[in-house]
């Protein structure tokens, strides 16, 4: 099982001085949870807003292969484009919903580009001719789809901003999904989450990823990326330290040692070991 | 208890500044005595009358703070605009249709619903830009000022007709309008504002120094009239004119009528495209870009794109008003474009709920009838108007219509019902 969907070689982000990410090269594999953890400032947020087209690497190369063999760079495209012809969506660390609109336009304004094809520049659209009102109607029934697997029909009509926290989480991914990716990646959908919501989200994310969907994901919650992923990089200081299955990350000196500090040689196992167990 | 002696103490202290700030200035009074020398007079009077005000006038604004009722005066009402608003606008509609057939009405009132429906229809096009897609725009007069002047320099240069012409207005100003958006797109806020500002001015400023061209601050005189079907309104009467056509008395009437169903028929096509095209992926994208740039280019929307079509949109209806502008007028010079144009259409935008077409239309009605209806006032007018403004404000801080209904509702599925057979 080596279908490849991501390919990060050597990626390099420097901000003036600082290298944020220094010569990172990792794989992502099809239908696959892969999981981006490490300490904070260990340029986690670089390397995936790199992957997402928001920077520009300075050097290395971001391909993503849609079917087997194929390649396309993504560190090549315009910004826009990563969703359009990338096929990468996003979420964010601090949800960015459309909160005035509705959860149903939220979906909507997703699937602009199909919609946007069908109105004919806007002309046919206006005058009410064309294939719009199947466009729409088709884009309706793909939002119904995300708002059941999210449990949001309920919703629905309702301002984005006025759902709770846990709601516009999920809505988010929704939205992201909207998109029709075949890569979907997660900036730490579990901060803020309680316990129970939690849970529904990796049900949700194991749902996404048998659907054929390929996941990246940040996480600081161990529960979550030792419960889902099925395979974790590691990185410290802009650095790959580690890359494998949660069981390998989980029992590598060098994890252990990013995480709680070099000056613990002498008794490396004993706390941090706790913490990465620490999920059943 | 103590809030009420805060009050007190509150009011005193800005009563004594208030002692200090008019002291001089009301207090004392220099004047000329017989010999030539200043003398210098008190006015205790007039001092302490400014001070009680002052006292008073900040005692009231403290209670209301303290005691304002939790729905202010005025929600009530508003919701129930907003409520009805169904109603109300095709009430409106048909008012605005029947205005100049209702007999006993004078032209100075069909004048008035000209320019305020002029006004309407700069508000419904510059709503595209700053109520739709959140891009302030300061500078929404030069649109106006170059569809103007593209009428009145193809009208008198090559002899069109407003017809002809009218296309061609709002094209031109679409291009400026993309123009202006290229160099302004990385651009928000303040700094968007800003540009546009500056954009405004020096439209303005080509229009007052390319004298060669644009006749410079003398303007463009002798500008034709709009025509119905190569029918001229003109007062001589005669063959080839409307009055004549129809065997009727020429009236000054007719041609005001004439040009009030122009400008509602332009301000209806404003308001229905920009109805139309919220319910459409652009003006959703619109909207969204409104709320949060990143998650737009996150989705794959082509940010630079949809701010400039809106930026067009807005500006092919600016330079649809400005070509109706100038053929009303007959005359056109720099000083009906300037800053002081852009600022009212905005505060009509803004006074009437951003992204609200009927808050637009009462806030118009507002902006533009309060001020000429108030004519007999003279002095007082701009200072009651001013009042009325803050007024609204306090009362209605996000406008007169500021609830979003959204352009799509998801509809529960109907599930087919189970028939048991008997």
């Amino acid at each position: 099982m080596n279908d490849v969907i991501l390919t990060v070689t050597d990626l390099t982000m420097r901000f003036g001085g600082l290298t944020a990410v220094n010569r990172l090269s990792f794989e992502a594999r099809r239908g696959e949870i892969t999981a981006l953890i490490g300490p904070n400032g260990a340029g986690k947020t670089t390397a995936f807003n790199c992957i997402t087209g928001f920077y520009k690497p300075n050097k290395g190369s971001i391909s993503i292969a849609h079917t087997p063999g194929a390649a396309l760079r993504l560190d090549k495209l315009p910004g826009h484009a990563i969703a359009k012809k990338g096929r990468v969506a996003r979420t964010f660390q601090n949800v960015r919903l459309f909160a005035g609109m509705s959860v149903l336009e939220n979906l909507l304004v997703a699937q602009h580009n199909r919609l946007q094809a069908s109105t004919g520049f806007g002309v046919l659209g206006i005058l009410g001719l064309g294939k719009y009102r199947a466009a729409e109607r088709a884009a309706i029934e793909l939002c119904r789809h995300w708002l059941e697997q999210t449990n949001l029909t309920d919703r629905a009509n309702d301002p984005a901003g006025s759902l709770p926290y846990g709601a516009q989480r999920r809505l988010e991914i929704a939205r992201a999904m909207c998109t029709n990716p075949v890569l979907l990646c997660l900036d730490e959908p579990a901060a803020g989450l309680n316990p129970r919501e939690s849970a529904a989200l990796n049900a949700l994310l194991l749902k996404i990823r048998d659907d054929g969907c390929s996941l990246l994901l940040i996480e600081h919650d161990m529960g979550v990326v030792m419960k889902i992923s099925d395979h974790i990089v590691v990185l410290d200081h802009g650095k790959k330290i580690a890359d494998g299955t949660p069981l390998e990350i989980r029992s590598d000196p060098g994890v252990i040692a990013a995480y709680l500090g070099e000056g613990d040689e002498d008794d490396p196992d004993a706390p941090i070991a706790e913490t990465l167990e620490e999920v059943p | 208890m103590s809030a009420r002696i805060a009050i007190l103490k509150d009011a005193a202290a800005v009563a004594f500044m208030a002692f200090l700030i008019f002291g001089p200035f009301l207090g004392l009074q220099l004047g000329d005595s017989n010999a030539g020398n200043l003398t210098l007079s008190t006015r205790p009077e007039l001092l302490a009358l400014a001070v009680v005000a002052v006292f008073f006038a900040r005692l009231g604004m403290l209670i209301w703070q303290e005691y304002r009722p939790a729905r202010l005066p005025g929600t009530e009402l508003a919701l129930k605009v907003q409520e009805s608003g169904r109603f109300i606008a095709p009430a409106l509609l048909v008012f605005a249709v029947a205005l100049p057939l209702i007999p006993g009405v004078q032209n100075v009132y069909i004048d008035l619903g000209v320019l305020i429906m002029t006004y309407v229809m700069l508000g419904w096009g510059l709503n595209i830009v700053v109520g739709l897609a959140g891009l302030l725009d300061l500078g929404y007069v030069a649109f106006y000022a170059v569809g103007a002047y593209s009428y009145a320099l193809l009208s008198t240069t090559f002899n069109m007709s407003f017809w002809e012409c009218l296309p061609i207005s709002g094209l031109l100003a679409a291009c400026w309008g993309i123009f202006l958006g290229f160099p302004v797109l990385r651009l928000r806020g303040d700094y968007l504002a800003i540009v546009t500002l500056a954009f405004g001015e020096i439209i303005r400023l080509v229009i007052t120094n390319w004298v060669a061209l644009t006749g410079g601050p003398n303007g463009i005189d002798e500008i034709p009239h709009p025509t119905l079907f190569g029918l001229s309104f003109s007062m001589a009467g005669g063959p080839g004119t409307f009055a004549g056509f129809f065997n009727i008395l020429p009236a000054p009437g007719q041609r005001i009528t004439y040009l009030y169903y122009i400008i509602l028929f332009l301000a209806l096509l404003t308001n229905w495209v920009t109805l139309r095209l919220r319910k459409q992926p652009l003006g959703r994208a619109w909207e969204a870009l409104r709320e949060d740039e990143i998650a737009c280019r996150s989705l794959g929307i082509n940010v630079r794109n949809t701010k400039l079509t809106a930026f067009a949109i807005g500006a092919m209806f600016g330079g649809f008003a400005g070509c109706f502008f100038a053929t009303r007028e007959g005359f056109i010079s720099p000083d009906s474009f300037t800053f002081i144009e852009s600022a009212t259409v905005l505060a009509i935008v803004v006074l009437g709920g951003a992204g609200s077409q009927l808050g637009i239309v009462l806030a118009a009605c507002v902006m533009i009838g309060v001020p000429e209806l108030l004519q007999s006032l003279q002095i007082y007018r701009m200072l009651i108007f001013g009042i009325a403004l803050v007024l609204i404000m306090i009362v209605r801080p996000r406008g007169f219509i500021s609830k979003r209904r959204p352009t799509v509702l998801l509809r529960p599925v109907l599930r087919p019902v189970q028939v048991t057979e008997p």
